[in-house]
């Protein structure tokens, strides 16, 4: 079986029922244990204090932001490219959850910001590509909402996806271009002397990895609504025109 | 058990609250839509099968 057919509404659907209950509880427990770990069971950094454990909510909420576009733009070039109704239906499902991390991710790093850097906020390279980034969530959720013909919808948002994504990658890589601002580089990476230590690292890969699946999770919740949806509008304008 | 975090427990606990009042208003809103959009689809499906 191709690949593509799981693009099929009706097989989607067959096979998210099957796989919502297990992400489901994946996700409730990899995120309870990686965030009582990450509160109860680390030691304050000898510099931060106990700030440190803004960490383990801030990071990896700050990734899904930006992965999530990055999903948003693979299924939208899947959209524009092979019309699948499904992958247009998926990122307009992933587009409230990015913007639920943007959030968090921009509250956290206030919150840990004032005591750290001594300021809620600061026109720094990755925080303002960052709150841009914020911002072209909600543009494209406003798009969505003001468009009623579903295709031409998806063929707007999906340029409007690809336009954003310079944002996302900014957010990420602000940093190496143009090497100034508060924000440090990356908590965790494979270069092993910029990496944090291993009594934070394994509980942030934990609560990254939660994360994650609460993403997978929710996409697939609001893909299902969606698609939904969808039908419910088609039946509609059958009934219209009858 | 609770452990201690000294003078900066309020932003702390201000992070993890407002983190998990997102998370939890974005699973009840996608819970509550979900429902609502599956209500209507049977209510439609029901009145096509009736026709």
């Amino acid at each position: 079986m191709s690949f593509w057919e799981y693009a099929n509404p009706k097989r989607f659907m067959a096979l998210s029922s099957a796989a919502l209950p297990w992400f489901t509880a994946l996700t409730a427990l990899v995120l309870s244990v990686g965030l009582i770990w990450g509160f109860f069971f680390t030691p304050d950094d000898f510099r931060q204090g106990s700030t440190v454990k803004i960490i383990y909510i801030h990071v990896p909420s700050a990734f899904i932001a930006i992965n999530a576009w990055l999903m948003m733009l693979v299924t939208s070039l899947v959209w524009l490219v092979r019309r699948h109704h499904v992958s247009a239906l998926a990122a307009r499902a992933a587009a409230p959850i990015g913007l639920a991390m943007t959030c968090i991710g921009l509250i956290t790093g206030a919150v840990w910001g004032q005591p750290m850097w001594g300021t809620w906020w600061e026109w720094d390279p990755r925080l303002t590509s960052f709150l841009i980034l914020g911002l072209f969530y909600l543009g494209y959720i406003a798009l969505w909402e003001a468009i009623d013909d579903a295709d031409t919808a998806a063929d707007l948002t999906s340029v409007l996806c690809i336009v954003g994504s310079v944002f996302a990658v900014l957010s990420r890589y602000a940093i190496l271009f143009w090497n100034q601002g508060l924000h440090q580089g990356a908590s965790l990476s494979l270069d092993k002397e910029e990496n944090v230590h291993d009594v934070f690292a394994y509980p942030l890969w934990t609560c990254i990895i939660g994360f994650v699946l609460l993403f997978i999770t929710l996409v697939l919740l609001r893909t299902r609504t969606e698609i939904r949806a969808r039908r419910v509008k088609a039946l509609i304008a059958r009934e219209r025109m009858a | 058990m609770m452990p201690d975090l000294g003078k900066y427990a309020v932003s702390v606990l201000s992070a993890y609250g407002a983190t998990l009042a997102i998370v939890a208003l974005l699973i009840w809103i996608s819970l509550r839509r979900g429902r609502k959009v599956q209500d209507e689809l049977r209510s439609l499906e029901g009145r096509r099968d009736d026709a």
